[in-house]
């Protein structure tokens, strides 16, 4: 009897624990199912309200009203767009660099490494005025390459690759070179089916950094057909149901991956961090 | 590095091109600008500038607001890292013991990580409002909540909105660093030592160690910068300008106040900071490949 007792309060603390995560967006779900005028009069709602559906698809395929010419729709869309993006880009680009810093023979090696890991110093927040003004010179301020290129050259995701590659065995490329292999199809047959577990891991991981984004398309858009998800949260007006609404869709496609794809997101978190 | 190599006169750097063509467009030509910005003084009217030296530097240690921010900051930092560390370490320690619905906890208790912080801002804003805030009416009756005109209450609003999210990174890594402790030690230390308290703080403790030390570099950094989303959709700085943090303050200088120089200069002494926690961060993953 007395080993359920300690048990139980493992258990109360947890549910404590998990209230705390989840009342919050409960509350918000549930008020977005009621009507402005409701929510305006008695505050915030615990139970659900009957203008789910039409909440929903007002926010979702309805023009003006909540923003001037874009539906949710087509910001999802546009995140959708720009983190698969980073997410593609930083893998490729990473796996890339990490492969030519481990598999070969290169002058100035230390100062290769070097100019790729320094940048890990400055975090985007740093360098939004000067790299706006960049952008603004190269003419790519509203645009998806504008939205995509600048923030997927990943260091950290190149120094995990870099440390993998130097933890396969030496044999594996002696073998390879016996039979002839050049650098690209050892790459490619040999070192790119080895890494999927870890390409999987930091794709997933760069998709929700990507979607993620908040500073970056705020000042890197002026038009709303570029707007993502996350920004437009700033700037969106209309009735309260409707932005709560908008809130409540924002968070899905992070927390879906999350939730069914835990192991690698967790696997990305670690080689990430 | 490798013992055997490719040789090869091109083929290396068109394997490094694409990521450092990234790196030299989008972040050196960028920081190049900085360093320019911070040693540059412009006139009030923006026609002209001149080279000023430090005097970007010595204006922003002068300025009595960049000190409120700095200040900020660091109390942000440590008060974010303490509650979010103490409420992980606290579940995860539950999660791990519980027989049953272990992954039903570990599922539900993750998942706010990947939420961005500009939602959690947005959410947050809902609770505080002074319309229809739940936990603005809550504190209201309990002392006169009123983060808009009060520091204090404006510090417990963000400091809820930053510890929210966080508590479930906290969560993960505790719980990794937990089942990463072997049983045998567990079982051991149970016969030598019949209390749970004490057996947490003197065996399992300090087995953690590692775990707390990342964690603490993890929530410093995250107060440092990913609150930024928290901070814009939140208090944006109110009441005055005591919420902003550094990060926030150097973009509103330099994105909205157009004070290229001063925001340049801040920028840099944050490039300062951040080398001083990536050092820290480099001797831990060394320390983790080498041991571990």
């Amino acid at each position: 009897m007395r080993r359920y007792i300690p048990s139980s309060l493992n258990h109360l603390i947890l549910l404590i624990g998990l209230s705390v995560m989840i009342i919050p967006i409960w509350i918000v779900f549930a008020s977005s199912t009621h009507t402005s005028l409701f929510i305006n009069t008695n505050g915030l709602q615990f139970s659900l309200g009957g203008n789910f559906i039409e909440n929903y698809s007002n926010v979702l395929f309805k023009k003006a009203g909540f923003f001037d010419e874009i539906t949710a729709l087509k910001m999802f869309f546009n995140s959708f767009v720009m983190a698969t993006g980073i997410a593609t880009l930083s893998v490729v680009t990473s796996l890339m660099a990490a492969y030519g810093l481990v598999y070969f023979k290169i002058r100035y090696a230390t100062f290769f490494f070097w100019l790729i890991f320094v940048t890990l110093l400055v975090p985007l927040e740093l360098r939004v005025m000067p790299t706006y003004v960049v952008m603004s010179k190269l003419n790519m301020l509203n645009s998806f390459a504008g939205l995509i290129i600048p923030i997927s050259a990943s260091a950290i995701a190149t120094f995990f690759f870099r440390q993998f590659y130097k933890s396969i065995p030496e044999e594996l490329l002696e073998a390879a070179k016996l039979d002839g292999t050049n650098s690209w199809k050892f790459f490619i047959d040999f070192l790119v089916p080895l890494s999927k577990t870890m390409i999987a891991a930091v794709f997933i991981f760069m998709f929700v950094f990507g979607y993620n984004q908040y500073l970056w398309p705020l000042i890197m858009t002026t038009t709303e057909e570029y707007w993502t998800v996350v920004m437009g949260l700033k700037t969106m007006y209309g009735s309260i149901s409707h932005r709560f609404a908008f809130v409540i869709m924002s968070m899905i496609p992070p927390v879906v991956i999350i939730i069914f794809l835990q192991k690698w997101f967790i696997q990305g978190i670690f080689q990430n961090k | 590095m490798k013992k055997v190599q490719f040789t090869s006169r091109y083929s290396q750097y068109f394997f490094l091109a694409p990521q450092l063509l990234i790196l030299l467009i989008f972040l050196y030509w960028p920081i190049i600008q900085t360093f320019k910005d911070a040693f540059t003084m412009q006139d009030a009217f923006g026609f002209g500038s001149q080279f000023a030296g430090f005097d970007n530097f010595l204006f922003i240690f002068s300025d009595p607001s960049y000190w409120t921010s700095f200040k900020f900051t660091i109390m942000y930092s440590f008060v974010i890292t303490l509650i979010t560390g103490s409420i992980g370490l606290l579940l995860a320690v539950q999660a791990n013991k519980v027989l049953h619905g272990k992954s039903v906890y570990k599922t539900l208790l993750i998942w706010p990580y990947a939420i961005a912080p500009a939602v959690v801002g947005v959410m947050a804003n809902y609770f505080f409002s002074e319309r229809y805030g739940l936990l603005h009416h809550l504190f209201n009756n309990m002392w006169g909540f009123n983060w808009y005109e009060d520091v204090f209450d404006a510090y417990i609003y963000v400091v809820i909105a930053g510890s929210w999210k966080q508590i479930s990174a906290n969560f993960i890594f505790f719980l990794a660093g937990l089942q990463a402790i072997q049983k045998t030690v567990i079982e051991a230390s149970i016969i030598d030592c019949k209390s749970n308290i004490r057996r947490f703080w003197t065996i399992t403790f300090p087995l953690l160690m590692p775990t707390t030390f990342f964690l603490i570099i993890i929530n410093i950094t995250y107060a440092f910068f990913d609150t930024f989303g928290i901070i814009d959709t939140t208090t944006i700085g109110a009441p005055g300008s005591e919420t902003k943090t550094l990060v926030y303050k150097a973009y509103i200088d330099g994105f909205k106040g157009l004070d290229l120089g001063s925001a340049g200069a801040q920028s840099i002494i944050m490039m300062l900071i951040v080398l001083v926690i990536t050092i820290f961060q480099f001797r831990y993953i060394e320390g983790r490949i080498h041991y571990n």
